[in-house]
């Protein structure tokens, strides 16, 4: 430190990143401590900013539909669904029913690895490494699923304008459903690790809380305004695709008996429960999956043809595994769409970590950051490293902190 | 907030009746999907910036509206700011989607902070002002928010006109080619022969009909055709 700067008073300034405390994304964090407590929060998102929204303003639809792809690197339909529905309102595509039913399929295939993987994550961060490598040991079977149907694991290339480029035969089917019987079985035991373990009970509960005001203010979506008892799911308000065909109901943490609080373990309820509910979508979609066509029009010249000819503005919408993903585009007679606008679902909760933040413990920075399962990729979409002169506290160190928390709590 | 539910026709008609020419161009985008084909509404409104903030607070007393982004659209002439909101969220197929689009003339790029009625609006005003250089009035916390701290001031990367990003910042990768610094991979060393000589021979049918050529310039002609 540098001579001059009042290095010991309080509040101590503390800065955290570019890289991230929680996941291995960059974001920078600054807080202002008192002791062990944090008393202001701020934090400097772009860290990953790619540009995407530039690029795709000079690329055709089905160009972009690719390159929405590789926005996020878990969300792999989430946003090429949202694009291509904006377009298809524009260009007045009707997508085939049974196309509808496979985008959903997809969807909350990729909801279960979501939050099976956000699980792991939260595990490892408040140091109970055996439930992370449980989490992800069994997220592989998900992933392995998504390869099958697909062909990827991670940028799926599955939507296209129009539909689907897959389709999902019935000779699929049983591997499908084996892979989600493996999970019916497991969540039992998924639900007994995390939610009666009394160490993760001391740790998440009264931690980090968002409450239901501060959720509904700051525009919060998916499982962080829903564990704060904002009812508000897109498959069930907004049905699209094949999700007005189903029974669905946004799940609160009320469901697993207790308050709604809004901490971290209420965000662990909700996504756990989410899993559950997930499986049931899937296999009501492979029963009920209407036999027909899976694209619009397959062959490429005639559909890019169509979108050229479109005029008009429209939202497409996704309940994405972290909340509501939105998409503007806006067609003027070109190839190219004049305007493309992404929000990604951790834009609206991103805020929220100012309010949950304030008055925590350093040691709870970890897995605070991390319930409210932060998407930076998607969120930022030019690279920059800052210089900072303040000393860095690493992942390393924080994760550290964290861990010897839980300890303390275990007594060993 | 009201416990009853307004139907889209009725909810234009408050927002007509209450700022009369300030609201123009409204419309309900209906889409139907899935086998039974549930509709999605989304109704649009085009409002003046005076008659912005009032029509949010109205909107605010008839159901706390969610709002997902503020987006923009360098449209030429003007740029045209989309409100992005959603009411009636939590009833099962009953959320509307509510766009109010702002109209701004490029000269005068200024529009009222919302954070004072929606504190969530605060990035999505930040990320405006840094993207479309329009200028949020009282924002509550003006810095830039996906753009680095040492990008250039008064280049919006979201605008067409002549304050978009400049052709000298975009990288054509393309353009860079291959790599002349490097010695050839030996493999293509030995498809080289034949492809020189069919090089060779077209230049040699060019001699003939009179056209003059530089050794200078075959080489490249050669290499392109090593590049299909």
């Amino acid at each position: 430190m540098s001579d001059g700067t009042p290095t010991k008073k309080a509040p101590y300034v503390v800065p955290i990143g570019p890289i991230h405390p929680a996941l291995k994304e960059p974001v920078q964090f600054l807080f202002e401590l008192e002791g062990e407590v944090v008393k202001k929060a701020d934090f400097a998102p772009g860290q990953t900013h790619r540009g995407i929204e530039w690029m795709g303003m000079h690329r055709n639809p089905v160009q972009i539909v690719h390159l929405t792809d590789r926005i996020c690197g878990i969300c792999g339909v989430t946003h090429s669904l949202s694009f291509a529905r904006a377009v298809e309102q524009i260009v007045d595509i009707e997508v085939p029913a049974r196309a509808d039913y496979i985008r959903v399929i997809i969807a909350e295939l990729e909801r279960i690895q979501s939050h099976l993987l956000w699980a792991g994550v939260a595990a490892h961060e408040l140091g109970f490494d055996t439930l992370f490598y449980l989490a992800w040991r069994v997220r592989e079977e998900s992933m392995d699923v998504i390869e099958y149907i697909t062909g990827n694991r991670v940028n799926y290339g599955l939507v296209q304008i129009g539909g689907v480029r897959r389709d999902i035969v019935s000779n699929q089917h049983p591997t499908i459903k084996k892979c989600l019987d493996g999970y019916r079985d497991l969540l039992g035991k998924m639900l007994k690790l995390f939610l009666k373990d009394t160490t993760i009970a001391i740790r998440c509960k009264d931690t980090g809380v968002l409450t239901f005001e501060k959720a509904l203010e700051l525009s919060c979506v998916g499982p962080t305004a829903r564990a704060s008892g904002v009812v508000k799911d897109l498959r069930h308000d907004y049905p699209y695709s094949a999700y007005g065909d189903l029974d669905i109901f946004p799940i609160l943490p009320s469901a697993y008996g207790g308050e709604i609080n809004g901490d971290v373990y209420d965000r662990i309820i909700v996504r756990l429960l989410e899993i559950e509910q997930s499986i049931g979508i899937i296999e009501t979609c492979l029963k009920e999956m209407p036999e027909g066509p899976i694209l619009w029009e397959p062959k490429l010249p005639k559909l890019l043809s169509a979108c050229k000819k479109a005029q008009g503005e429209s939202v497409g919408r996704h309940e994405a595994p972290r909340g509501e993903c939105l998409h503007y585009v806006a067609m003027d007679g070109h190839e190219a769409p004049a305007m493309w606008k992404i929000k990604a679902s951790s834009y609206s909760n991103l805020h929220s970590w100012i309010p949950i933040l304030e008055g925590e413990q350093l040691a709870d920075v970890p897995i605070i950051v991390a319930s409210i399962d932060p998407c930076l990729s998607c969120t930022d979409r030019v690279a920059v490293v800052r210089g900072v002169q303040q000393d860095l506290m690493t992942k390393e160190d924080l994760h550290r902190l964290s861990v010897e928390k839980t300890r303390r709590i275990q007594g060993c | 907030m009201n416990e009853t539910i307004l139907t889209p026709q009725e909810l234009i008609d408050r927002f007509t009746t209450a700022f009369g020419d300030a609201v123009s161009e409204p419309r309900i985008q209906i889409r139907a999907e899935g086998v039974k084909k549930n509709q999605n509404i989304n109704i649009w409104m085009t409002i003046t910036r005076d008659a912005l903030k009032p029509a949010i607070s109205m909107l605010k007393e008839i159901s706390y509206p969610h709002l997902s982004v503020i987006s923009g659209w360098d449209a030429g002439e003007e740029l045209r700011m989309q409100y992005i909101f959603s009411i009636y969220f939590g009833e099962r197929h009953g959320e509307y989607m509510v766009i109010f689009t702002v109209p701004l003339t490029k000269d005068d790029l200024v529009l009222p902070t919302i954070t004072d009625i929606m504190p969530g609006a605060l990035f999505t005003e930040r990320e405006k002002q840094e993207m479309f250089g329009v200028t949020i009035q009282d924002i509550p916390d003006g810095r830039r928010l996906f753009l680095p701290e040492d990008f250039p001031e008064g280049v919006y990367p979201l605008r067409k006109d002549e304050t978009g990003i400049p052709d000298k910042m975009v990288k054509h990768l393309w353009e860079l080619g291959r790599p002349t610094d490097r010695p050839v991979p030996p493999v293509t060393e030995k498809e080289e022969e034949p492809k020189t000589e069919a090089g060779e021979k077209k230049v040699k049918k060019e001699e003939k009909t009179g056209k003059n050529t530089t050794p200078e310039e075959k080489k490249p002609e050669a290499e392109v055709k090593k590049d299909e």
